[in-house]
């Protein structure tokens, strides 16, 4: 490295004296948000960690969406395949990985900052937390949701292309509710990721939480008696998502509209929660 | 300016921050001196809105950071060197801090040039030096162009000349009628670069103190006399303020007259002086003898560790 020589720096300090730099019009508060928002834009697309993982995410449900579709048993009952029912369903195989990574991205964009310490440059430097907490959402929010509908799209028309299972493949346009249910689905649990990491402030703790949450959990409960189960699990964030994202709703699932504000309702909930908690610690 | 109102900070029992109260006035440089552990650093966070205090106030400019409009413009800091994410450049770093405060990329190249990592500024930060670090940290806390500068233990890890630069930049910031404020745990780096020092122990204020006055309470405590005529001037000076002590022969350390007491009384008895040297103590030793009391951690000396 040749970092050890430095050239010498300028010797005279600024530009301008200081009593002249406060003349400029009070920005409002729209405008400061505006600024926040940008200012995360920049940081998630300059940090390999978050864009280009946020980009091999969807990537990889493409992928993944034509290996299920290419190799589709013809006879879906036969293995554990029986599950995807249906074409479009197997072409969003991929999702599965897709939404661990893409929570994993949520966390780190928050825990990463509080890992440096980076963060309280970024409080003091807005001036608002909520308006921190806000400005990542909306800009993470943002790049999954477009990812992911892309993502989501891509592996529903290039899984038809390549599907080998019985059944009869189905257009693009016939399924644009569960394409988009997916993007939001994962934008949700980009969402779910970002309040975990504000709420935790540590990455281990963070995706620990989120995997072991939100992903994981819900299968351990599957093991209770079904009596006991039917009445909660359809509500938590994972399985209200697949009932989102699924084409044909089974009888256990809640509807798609009522599947959708239970999973808002935890987005906005753990969002709330971390912005409350973030407001009244230290920083 | 910096005005710290009985701020005070209580984790639980511990008062890391104790009922302090200072102003940092405009136009001059002002040290933050302290031990480790003596409040500094939480003392900054809460002028910074980060830590809330538990009770009294820290405000920039007569408000709470939080309320300025452009918090960079009013306060430029450094906190922690290191608070950069390793795989982001200096230049993104840096441009993602400015549009938050709608500062121009301009600015980002200027400030860069300024401490001098223009030529690295693309490269990740993850690799630079310590020095380098603290240089970033520099310009993040210039880029507003702010009234008030406070950075935190800005010189550690830097190279003399690096310390020398930096100096130079405080002194010029305060030359422009800034604000500028800087902790440190060792007098010896803030002894040239300061004009005033407010110094503190467990959380409570030890000094609020003037340079000048600072280096009057370390002068004139003892005066070293040379003298071949010495048995003769000791005779004379005996009395009962006064202490006299000899480590060579023709060679006595006097405390309890000044050196131009010595002087006139030499002079009226006809006694040929050598040498009157009176003798200071460096900065560096009124700040400990001040912080002493209040240092956390004392090193053990050689005997306890031999017995």
């Amino acid at each position: 490295m040749t970092t050890a020589t430095l050239p010498a720096p300028t010797a005279s300090a600024t530009t301008r004296p200081a009593t002249s730099s406060q003349t400029t019009a009070k920005p409002t508060a729209l405008r400061r948000t505006g600024w926040a928002i940008r200012s995360e834009w920049i940081k998630f697309w300059t940090v390999r960690s978050t864009s280009v993982t946020l980009i091999a995410a969807g990537l990889a449900t493409i992928a993944f969406g034509m290996i299920f579709s290419a190799v589709a048993d013809s006879d879906a009952a036969a293995g554990p395949a029986a599950f995807l029912s249906n074409p479009v369903d197997v072409a969003l195989g991929g999702v599965g990985l897709a939404e661990m990574i893409i929570g994993v991205v949520g966390v780190l964009v928050v825990a990463g900052e509080y890992s440096t310490g980076l963060i309280r440059t970024t409080f003091a430097a807005v001036g608002s937390r909520s308006r921190v907490i806000a400005s990542k959402a909306v800009v993470v929010g943002a790049s999954v949701f477009a990812i992911g509908t892309a993502a989501a799209a891509g592996a529903v028309v290039l899984g038809q292309a390549v599907y080998a299972g019985n059944e009869a493949t189905v257009a693009l346009s016939e399924v644009l509710d569960v394409v988009f249910g997916t993007g939001i689905y994962l934008t949700g649990i980009a969402l779910i990721g970002i309040a975990l990491g504000f709420i935790l402030r540590s990455t281990a703790g963070g995706i620990g939480t989120l995997v072991g949450g939100v992903f994981i959990g819900p299968n351990l409960l599957n093991l209770l008696p079904d009596s006991i189960t039917d009445v909660f699990l359809k509500y938590l964030p994972s399985e209200a998502g697949s009932a989102m994202m699924s084409q044909v709703s089974t009888s256990d699932q809640l509807s798609t509209g009522t599947a959708l504000g239970v999973f808002a309702a935890w987005v906005i909930g753990l969002l709330g929660v971390a912005a409350i908690l973030v407001q009244r610690r230290d920083a | 300016m910096i005005e710290v109102t009985n701020l005070t900070k209580a984790y639980g029992e511990t008062l890391a921050v104790d009922n302090l109260s200072f102003t940092v006035q405009p136009g001059i440089v002002t040290g933050f001196l302290g031990p480790n552990g003596a409040g500094k650093s939480t003392s900054m966070r809460m002028i910074l809105g980060l830590d809330a205090p538990t009770s009294g106030t820290a405000t920039v400019g007569g408000r709470n950071l939080a309320d300025h409009a452009l918090p960079l413009s009013s306060l430029g800091f450094l906190l922690e060197a290191g608070a950069v994410h390793p795989s982001r450049s200096a230049y993104d770093h840096l441009r993602a801090l400015a549009v938050t405060n709608g500062i121009s990329t301009a600015r980002v190249d200027h400030v860069l040039d300024l401490v001098g990592l223009g030529d690295v500024a693309k490269r990740r930060s993850g690799g630079f030096s310590l020095g380098m670090g603290q240089r970033l940290g520099i310009a993040a806390a210039l880029l507003g162009d702010p009234e008030v500068v406070m950075l935190d233990e800005p010189v550690n890890g830097l190279d003399p000349e690096g310390i020398l630069w930096i100096r130079h930049l405080l002194q010029d910031l305060a030359k422009e009628g800034r604000t500028v404020f800087v902790s440190s745990h060792l007098m010896s780096e803030m002894e040239l670069m300061a004009e005033h020092f407010v110094i503190i122990g467990q959380g409570r204020l030890i000094e609020d103190v003037s340079a000048d006055d600072l280096r009057a309470m370390a002068a004139g405590e003892t005066t070293q006399v040379r003298s071949d005529q010495i048995d003769d001037l000791v005779a004379l000076m005996r009395g009962d303020e006064v202490e006299i002590t000899s480590q060579e022969r023709g060679v006595v350390r006097v405390a309890g007259l000044t050196s131009t007491e010595i002087g006139v009384l030499a002079r009226d008895n006809d006694i040929a002086l050598a040498s009157l040297v009176p003798e200071r103590r460096s900065l560096e030793e009124v700040f400990m003898a001040l912080t002493h009391d209040s240092v956390q951690y004392h090193g053990g000396t050689h005997t306890e560790l031999a017995a």
